[in-house]
């Protein structure tokens, strides 16, 4: 299946506060720009995968969707894997198309967590509220911590994760927050969740991003002008929740990536750019160790000295990320990379001819991966 | 610990866990030990994860027990616990091999403990409610 499928079109709405949109509406601006860039009618649309609204659950949303957009799929609904979902739904996408399911496919994603309502994450913490566990930072934090103990990562270490982040998120104009990040005052940041602070903590946005898959065969007779290729794809799940995790320190994210990099025939050394998951700053380092980029435990040190900033040995997040672009759970980052691939990212790596994208949801419960490459 | 009397959260007793508070309250902590294969687990289950096997039982804990990570609290989720900020919520492993969330009390300084560090069970009560914390063993 290697390239068989291209990304044809992407679409994003601003980010940030969004007041009175609801997630239909926002879905549907960003569908309506990506089948703009893609330039195909909606009409041609005949699957359509949509990650349910994390900030609501909705029952048959994607229904609800399609009727709003006034289309009738033959293939598609709502997944829900969290924020790895818009990437495990790209690639049932691309089966589906292969599979002669569907020809032309829309994969999408609106939340209104800022304004709207976070109704989905006020659950309950269960049985173990009294003892004060409350909140999602915390269960990063806890395998922060483990990953402190085991390798010696320190906070500084964290940082250099939010600093790259920030600084290119900085350089973006569609990015949530464009203010870049020193290490004096991450140091200063309050503490949440001991030991991770405010900026090792995602953003929190309204806002919505879609693209448009196809066969390459498809997009060539209708004259798509840049079409990106999904070179390959992958997912795994944990599951466990963090308490009962046998490895804090080890994911899912390796068995995904693996199966991604297999589909590709390609190895990490072959990556010019990432796009990695940064929901909290240590999940964006130990999904590159799983990745192979570097060994297990040495993420720390793979990310200091502005390695993966522009210019480093693997610029991550170049359009910032969940730490600065916007908190949306994934979908922006395949968006980011289709532009490195087309040469269009406001933080360009000259020459990039290969990108990897990660989306994660839940506390590292579930991993999907993504590789897309130039023509 | 003490504490706002305000909303403090209660467990959701049912079926299956009723009997793991009902100990608590004894003064013993407890967990299912399947009898099929052995396996040891907490939180309570109504089949075994590791057989699914339904045929289990409840065991004593020693109370013995390792510290796998530590979290420390800046920042109130609830108002119950805006008094004692900070305070450190913790990934406990019993000797007899089950994980659970609980409490790490009677340190100073928590974060100077260490990963794997032994801990030993301490139950408080509070509003009612019977808790297995952990302290740490020098």
């Amino acid at each position: 299946m290697r390239g068989q499928v291209v990304v044809a079109g992407i679409g994003n709405t601003a980010f940030g506060k969004l007041p009175g949109r609801s997630t239909l509406s926002l879905n549907i601006e960003a569908i309506r720009k990506a089948l703009a860039d893609a330039r195909v009618e909606k009409s041609m649309i005949d699957g359509l995968f949509v990650k349910f609204p994390t900030s609501k659950f909705e029952m048959m949303y994607g229904q609800k969707l399609a009727e709003a957009m006034g289309i009738v799929p033959r293939i598609g609904g709502v997944w829900d894997q969290g924020g790895a979902s818009n990437i495990s739904m790209m690639g049932y996408a691309a089966m589906a198309i292969q599979a002669g399911q569907c020809e032309v496919a829309v994969v999408c994603l609106a939340d209104n967590p800022a304004t709207g309502t976070r109704q989905a994450y006020e659950k309950a913490w269960g049985d173990d509220s009294v003892f004060g566990w409350f909140g999602t930072p915390a269960s990063y934090a806890m395998i922060a911590r483990r990953h402190m103990g085991e390798f010696g990562t320190t906070s500084d270490q964290l940082g250099a994760i939010a600093i790259a982040c920030r600084k290119h998120g900085a350089n973006n104009p569609n990015a949530q927050l464009r203010k870049p990040l020193t290490l004096e005052q991450y140091r200063a940041s309050r503490l949440i969740a001991a030991p991770l602070r405010r900026d090792d903590c995602c953003l929190v946005s309204d806002g919505a991003a879609a693209v448009v898959l196809m066969s390459a065969a498809r997009a060539r007779s209708l004259g798509v002008e840049k079409p990106v290729p999904i070179l390959g794809f992958g997912q795994g799940q944990t599951s466990w929740e963090v308490a009962q995790r046998q490895d804090l320190t080890s994911t899912a994210a390796e068995v995904s990536a693996k199966t991604a990099f297999a589909m590709a025939g390609i190895e990490p050394k072959d990556i010019d750019v990432a796009q990695i998951y940064d929901c909290f700053t240590i999940a964006a380092l130990m999904t590159l160790e799983a990745y192979g980029f570097c060994a297990k435990g040495k993420g720390g040190q793979f990310v200091q000295d502005g390695q993966i900033e522009i210019g480093g040995v693997l610029p991550i997040n170049t359009s910032g990320g969940l730490l600065s672009e916007t908190g949306m759970p994934g979908l922006q980052l395949v968006l980011e990379g289709v532009r490195q691939m087309r040469g269009e990212s406001v933080n360009q790596v000259r020459g990039a001819r290969k990108c990897v994208v990660s989306n994660q949801g839940g506390i590292m419960h579930t991993h999907s991966t993504l590789v897309l490459g130039s023509e | 610990m003490e504490t706002k009397a305000i909303d403090f959260p209660r467990p959701e007793r049912d079926a299956i866990n009723s009997p793991y508070w009902e100990a608590l309250e004894r003064g013993e902590l407890t967990y299912q030990s399947c009898v099929s294969c052995g396996h040891h687990w907490l939180p309570a289950r109504s089949e075994c994860p590791d057989c699914l096997s339904d045929n289990w039982r409840w065991e004593r804990a020693s109370g013995g027990a390792k510290l796998i990570s530590w979290v420390v609290y800046h920042m109130a989720y609830h108002p119950a616990f805006e008094e004692r900020l900070p305070y450190a919520v913790a990934i406990v492993e019993l000797d007899e091999g089950p994980r659970l969330i609980s409490n790490v009390v009677g340190s100073a300084d928590l974060e100077s403990l260490v990963i794997d560090q032994r801990l030993v069970l301490v139950i408080e009560e509070e509003h009612g409610v019977a808790i297995p914390r952990f302290k740490p063993i020098s």
